[in-house]
């Protein structure tokens, strides 16, 4: 309580127009850009609060629609691994994300990577309303921000996850032979705050000829040109 | 280094580096040549054991991470479970050349554990990780049902 009473005192003796709101501050101090990823800092000069918003995401979909995070939100119940081929064994997302009763996530993924096999202590799927396979960009702004399809979450919790969960973290260190997702969790934290700031808008649905949100089985997820193959038997 | 381990309820002190893995240590080390080495790289199932439960495949568990936790093994597997997929599998015959039972059971077993009464998709999903060479899987579901009390006699 204490914490909080110097706040408020003085909430009262300036007045507060958004009194009891939490809204999202800008980046104090913007990280360079690195590995892929647009630092905060170069998206100040686009002067339309709503299109330095929609640009900020758009530069969050590059970590967003990279295999390191698509691979554990898929659109079935078969989550995708390396580039985004189908997972091999044919494990499942189960009732709790953490697999199928005798072929749990566990059974192979460790507490840290081992070798070719990727850990973390918090290895699980993403929810099946979680999903964003395949969707476009707009999809995916509008889905994060629905606390009906992320878990629950307001828009600071949803901050947090992004700049700070340990298994999203894993999009950044990923065993060698896999492809990190682009920039840092930090920078990435950054364009998500930023984003909030400045209104948290969403890019356009795509019209015409582009790839719209994807309804395919991971049946028909192709494998990349190039990825070495995985074994194709099954036990089933 | 050296690790001490829980096998099947025994101790064992072993000299090995913390990042072999738990699969070498149990054939090469204990002499404990039930759980297999297929592919190397857990994409099999020939060397499933449990770890506090859970099944796990040796190949890619470090023997580090298995320190002070409760590794079963093939050759210790126990409890009503075991003991209805044991009895099963033999009256079965499942096993054709047999090199991957012992990694089909421990995961059988642990699905038993986890869904008493398991479904056509629960096999599935459950087993889907354990590959057979020999294609024993209608045996195996019809073992696991048996095992589960539901199966024909």
């Amino acid at each position: 309580m204490s914490r909080w009473l110097p706040c408020a005192l003085l909430m009262l003796a300036i007045g507060c127009d958004d009194c009891g709101e939490d809204e999202p501050e800008p980046v104090a101090d913007p990280l360079p850009g690195t590995a892929g990823l647009r630092s905060v800092a170069d998206f100040a000069d686009i002067a339309d609060e709503e299109a330095r918003s929609v640009a900020l995401f758009e530069e969050m979909g590059k970590v967003l629609t990279h295999p390191r995070c698509v691979n554990c939100h898929p659109i079935g119940e078969r989550p995708l691994q390396r580039a985004g081929e189908p997972h091999q064994p044919h494990v499942v997302r189960g009732e709790d994300g953490h697999g199928a009763p005798g072929l749990p996530c566990a059974s192979c993924h460790g507490e840290s990577h081992f070798r070719t096999v990727p850990g973390n202590p918090e290895w699980h799927l993403a929810p099946a309303e979680m999903a964003w396979e395949g969707k476009s960009l707009a999809a995916i702004c509008g889905q994060i921000q629905d606390p009906e399809r992320n878990g629950g979450k307001d828009m600071e919790a949803l901050l947090e996850h992004m700049e700070s969960d340990a298994l999203v973290a894993y999009g950044w260190d990923p065993p060698e032979h896999l492809e990190p997702a682009p920039g840092s969790q930090a920078l990435f934290g950054q364009l998500a705050r930023q984003w909030a700031a400045t209104g948290a808008h969403c890019p356009p649905e795509p019209t015409g000829d582009v790839e719209g949100p994807a309804e395919a089985s991971e049946d028909e997820v192709s494998p990349e040109a190039g990825e070495a193959s995985a074994p194709t038997e099954k036990a089933e | 280094m050296s690790i001490t381990l829980t096998i099947n309820g025994e101790e064992h002190e072993v000299e090995a580096a913390p990042d072999t893995p738990l699969l070498w240590v149990l054939r090469d080390h204990l002499g404990l040549t039930g759980t297999k080495y297929g592919c190397g790289v857990a994409q099999c199932g020939a060397c499933t054991v449990h770890v506090d439960g859970v099944p796990r495949r040796a190949c890619v568990a470090p023997v580090g991470s298995v320190a002070g936790k409760a590794v079963v093994t093939i050759e210790g597997v126990s409890g009503p479970e075991a003991d209805a997929v044991r009895e099963a599998w033999t009256e079965l015959a499942v096993p054709q050349c047999g090199y991957c039972q012992s990694g089909q059971i421990m995961s059988a077993v642990a699905l038993l554990k986890s869904r008493p009464s398991p479904s056509d998709d629960d096999i599935d999903r459950g087993m889907a990780g354990n590959i057979c060479r020999c294609a024993t899987y209608v045996r195996i579901r019809r073992a696991i049902k048996q095992a589960a009390g539901e199966g024909e006699r």
